[in-house]
């Protein structure tokens, strides 16, 4: 208790101390805010960022009032294709050529690799949102990047050891062959070794294969109680789908996916997810706030949010609410003003952003419904228990990035 | 390494290699009285699949149409509407392009390839749409002793199978098959003999389209449907092409199923070689039969 | 004549473009018009479609990134390696391509190049699906500093005009004369006694070490080397650009360069139809348009 206190007074003084020259010059670096959302609009993470993630956060902006510092607040949009080089040409003309202040999304790790680091370089803040790997906060960290949903960390500590402790112990990957996927695999690898349990083998397979047929009979031959999915998106309704077809399961194996969305679960139907254990930071009807808002969010998406679109939401709001307190969009201002904020919304309880970017947060672990037990067609999701933030995440003592050793 | 392993991925590997097989019959059929190396072909795999899905799902929903097309309906018609499109890509374009270097024409095709990509890729996600419309007779499984094999597949490669020597044996063995031969050797004699040359090439054209189409149908249920489906395909086609040679037709077939086989193989021996495995080879048959395996130097 | 004014007003706009213009996007369309230039080498003067040059173009873009960023190469170094890097591959698909001919010949380095797709997809260095990320552009020559955009462009600006000048020298010599003798007619170029297949292979080579250079500078440029550049649909794009602008043209695949590139920005808002469009171009041109911009043009100028 006389810690918050304290850290509540440190807050507020340092909040004063930027805050206080700076609000009476209420500097912009041109006439308005801009912000940048940059998501796979066409691919495989489509439906679970995509154009919702644009409504989310227009959304924020409009309950914002539209304005922060009586400077109007813009929003500009683009398919990266999932590719890192569009993306990062792409995010290089935003900054240069067109003033954008933040980028946000960024869905799809190499992708959002490539992007932040090139806005270190640029001095622009990233909100990464959509993309899983830890090293966005880790060995290639930045000053201005912001991992604020979930990371590959986070992710496996929940569904991992819950599948481990089931008797789980023999684990087959199939591998998304790129930054996200390796990064998933090997922390999960690692979570399921530290429990006693061993890795029997991997196979990488490309981002969006449509046929998993041969990987999924290698993982029945190598006899492995547990396939593990490290991919997402189409990539994982593909597999289990396939796996169903084969009788993977029905032959006695157990499939874990490592990241599953709640849209992967509709599009699957509860028929052939049931019973899938997985870890999201949200859920749409987790409480009445988040079902307030994921009810507004439907009305313009006809889909109910995931947790990305939610994080979208929260992200940008914090966002300008940190450019308000500081009077300046400069990057350096609201990045610390950002660390120093305690974030509470309908997404994320008692929040904050570490040195290393990495935005701590609790997480759940959730299990599909039974057909008999889903009340609506987005009733798919009963949570199981809460991750606390610091279990989730790479504790800031652990963190190989550089910025947090420097501190 | 099992003998279940491998005997599991050889029939994955077939699975492949029928597709393999009914596009390069396609190609060579169409080579074989054109001179042209039909680049859509991929994208008319694509179509086939598009047509198949849309008359399935889509005709309601966006024409108003109350109707709803099955699998085995589409077998049919599928390949008629992807037929008629060939005919009428050949009647309006290929067709003025005949005189010069047959470059132009592969150039042409190309241009349609991506024409029809980027239709379909605007009201269709890149990452695929699963065909809901597989039979419920075929939605079982197999049990072959060494694994499940899900029924419709095995399906797939038995139409198939019989679709590609089908055609071999009419191109070879019938009337009219010889006509179509004669066309091939010598097309101004066979024009006077009193036959229509000008329509024999539209028609095989329509008819290598067709068969591209229906591969598109039975790929639908296995992939998912994507603008991208036939890109990557066509590609690996064209080196079986290569590898087999336009000779003959038994050729193509052969080719096709036997580098299928490999490819399914590899997988299991060396998976990063699989995806590559079909071009080296087409390299070693350049270096030592430069005119493909059952090609004749021309 | 017409050259000369061309020439003249590519030299002025080339010089002026970035005080009007986003320099990272010219330099963009100045790496793909020297491709562009590269390949029309080859089949506007030599009469063979090569539907692999992306292979070059994304090769050589990998190994000058690799050096310049694990090597420590400074920037012209690290180019000229990955140009070398094309040249070496260029020989290698020659010499197995010139085996085919006609649309043989564009298969055969369609799936050569995938080869090359597929060994940047899974090899280590090029961190695959992620790309070669972050190749620091460093110091020309020790002393002048790349990432000002300004000094960065004029470079990009000089290499293009080299490139440029190989590629006219090398049409307006004798061997380029003898190349279009084999286009024309490649019986009689060997009645005459030449060595055909060794023209093709040189011409071949020669186009194949030029498109590297022009994706090697793009490396350093957008400090990234990608799949993108080596997809086969790079390939396509290159043949799109040389046909629009005028196969076997000084010029044409400049302006073709230009104008596709131009295009495909403008449209990059409307997702897939921007491929629509491109392809729709791609067909009236193969259909009614065979000269291209400056074919048409030239044959206009010539008419009163």
């Amino acid at each position: 208790m006389l810690n918050k206190v304290m850290k509540g007074i440190v807050g507020a003084v340092g909040l004063a101390s930027v805050a206080l020259p700076l609000t009476a010059t209420a500097e912009l670096s041109d006439d308005k805010v801009k912000i940048g959302v940059l998501s796979d609009m066409s691919g495989v993470y489509k439906s679970l960022e995509g154009p919702g993630a644009v409504i989310a956060a227009e959304m924020a902006i409009e309950d914002f009032g539209g304005t922060v510092l009586d400077r109007p607040i813009e929003i500009i949009s683009a398919d990266h294709q999932n590719k890192p080089d569009i993306g990062a040409s792409t995010a290089r003309e935003w900054i240069d050529d067109k003033q954008v202040d933040m980028l946000t999304a960024l869905d799809n790790s190499s992708v959002a690799l490539a992007v932040q680091g090139l806005a270190k370089d640029k001095k622009i803040i990233t909100m990464n949102t959509g993309a899983g790997t830890t090293a966005l906060t880790e060995e290639q960290c930045s000053p201005y990047g912001i991992h604020y949903v979930y990371d590959t960390h986070a992710l496996p500590v929940g569904t991992a050891t819950a599948m481990v402790k089931n008797g789980g112990e023999k684990w087959f990957f199939i591998t998304a062959d790129y930054a996200f996927g390796h990064s998933l695999r090997d922390n999960t690898g690692a979570v399921v070794e530290s429990l006693g349990g061993e890795v029997v083998g991997n196979v990488n397979a490309p981002l969006s294969t449509n046929d998993f047929s041969s990987y999924l009979l290698q993982a029945q031959a190598s006899g492995a109680d547990v396939i593990g999915l490290a991919n997402a998106g189409q990539d994982t309704v593909n597999a289990i789908k396939q796996a169903q077809q084969f009788r993977i399961v029905q032959s006695g194996q157990k499939l874990a996916g490592m990241l599953v969305f709640i849209t992967d679960v509709h599009s699957m139907g509860l028929e052939i997810a049931q019973g899938l254990q997985f870890t999201t930071a949200f859920v749409w009807n987790q409480d009445d706030d988040a079902l307030q808002w994921s009810n507004r969010f439907y009305e313009r998406h006809n889909a109910m949010p995931t947790m990305v679109h939610a994080g979208v939401y929260s992200a940008v709001t914090h966002y300008l609410e940190a450019v308000k307190a500081v009077g300046t969009d400069n990057s350096d201002a609201v990045r610390k003003q950002l660390g120093e904020m305690t974030l509470n919304d309908f997404f994320v309880k008692d929040g904050h952003i570490a040195a290393n970017g990495s935005m701590f947060h609790d997480m759940y672990l959730v299990e599909v419904k039974k057909p008999s037990e889903s009340e609506s067609e987005w009733d798919l999701l009963e949570v199981v228990s809460r991750i606390p933030a610091d279990t989730a995440y790479i504790p800031v003592s652990e963190s190989a990035c550089s910025l947090v050793s420097e501190s | 390494m099992s003998i279940q392993v491998i005997m599991s991925q050889a029939l994955l590997g077939l699975n492949v290699g029928v597709f393999y097989a009914m596009l390069s019959l396609g190609l060579a059929v169409i080579f074989g009285l054109l001179n042209i190396i039909n680049f859509a072909h991929g994208a008319m795999y694509m179509l086939g699949a598009f047509v198949a899905l849309i008359g399935y799902s889509y005709l309601d929903q966006w024409f108003g149409i109350n109707l709803q097309i099955g699998f085995w309906a589409s077998l049919i018609v599928v390949p008629l509407v992807v037929g008629g499109l060939g005919i009428l890509i050949e009647r309006t374009m290929l067709k003025r392009l005949y005189q010069l270097d047959h470059i132009y024409g592969l150039l042409l095709t190309f241009g349609i390839t991506l024409i029809l990509q980027g239709l379909f890729a605007n009201f269709f996600n890149v990452s695929g749409t699963p065909y809901p419309g597989q039979p419920e007779s075929l939605s079982g499984v197999v049990n072959l002793g060494f694994m499940y094999f899900p029924t419709y597949r095995l399906f797939a490669i038995v139409f198939s199978l019989v679709v590609c020597f089908g055609t071999w044996y009419v191109i070879e063995h019938t009337k009219l098959g010889s006509r179509l031969r004669a066309g091939v050797e010598n097309p101004q004699l066979t024009q006077t003999f009193g036959l229509n040359v000008p329509l024999m090439v539209t028609l095989t054209f329509g008819f290598g389209a067709a068969l591209a189409g229906l591969a598109g149908v039975l790929a639908a249920p296995i992939y998912s449907v994507s603008p991208l489906m036939g890109a990557d395909l066509i590609i690996v086609v064209f080196a079986v092409v290569v590898i087999g040679g336009m000779g003959s037709i038994m050729g193509a077939i052969l080719s096709g199923l036997a580098l299928g086989l490999v490819e399914g193989l590899t997988k299991v021996i060396y998976p990063p070689a699989a995806s590559t495995v079909i071009f080296f080879l087409m390299v070693l048959v350049l270096l030592f039969r430069p005119a493909g395996l059952f090609g004749k130097e021309k | 004549m017409m050259n000369r004014i061309l020439f003249a007003v590519m030299l002025v706009a080339g010089l002026t473009a970035p005080f009007y213009a986003y320099p990272v996007f010219v330099m963009d369309l100045l790496c793909f018009a020297l491709f562009a230039c590269a390949f029309n080498l080859l089949l506007g003067y030599a009469g063979l479609l090569s539907f692999g040059h992306a292979a070059f173009f994304g090769g050589a873009a990998y190994i000058a990134g690799y050096s310049i960023k694990a090597w420590g190469f400074p920037p012209l170094i690290g180019i000229l390696t990955g140009t070398g890097f094309a040249l070496i591959l260029g020989f290698a698909f020659g010499y197995l391509a010139i085996r085919r001919q006609g649309i043989y010949f564009a298969m055969v380095t369609l799936a050569l190049a995938q080869i090359i797709y597929f060994m940047a997809l899974q090899m280590p260095f090029t961190g695959g699906e992620n790309g070669l990320q972050g190749i620091p552009r460093g110091q020309l020559l020790g002393f002048i500093d790349l990432d000002s955009s300004l000094s960065m462009y004029y470079f990009v600006f000089g290499i293009f005009l080299v490139g440029f000048g190989i590629i006219q020298r090398t049409i307006h010599s004798p061997f380029g004369e003898v190349l279009q003798a084999i286009r024309e007619n490649e019986a009689r170029a060997l009645s005459l006694g030449y060595d055909v297949d060794r023209f093709k292979l040189l011409a071949f080579v020669i186009s194949a070490t030029l498109a590297g250079l022009a994706g090697a500078t793009k490396a350093v440029v957008f400090q990234f080397a990608s799949l993108t550049n080596a997809h086969w649909q790079t390939s396509g794009e290159i043949i799109l650009m040389t046909l629009v602008g005028g196969l076997g043209t000084v010029f044409g695949p400049v302006v073709g360069a230009l104008t596709v590139g131009a295009l495909s920005h403008e449209l990059s808002s409307y997702g897939s139809w921007v491929q629509v469009i491109l392809g729709t171009i791609f067909v009236i041109c193969v259909l009614v348009f065979r000269r291209g911009i400056i074919g048409e043009l030239a044959r206009v100028m010539k008419k009163p």
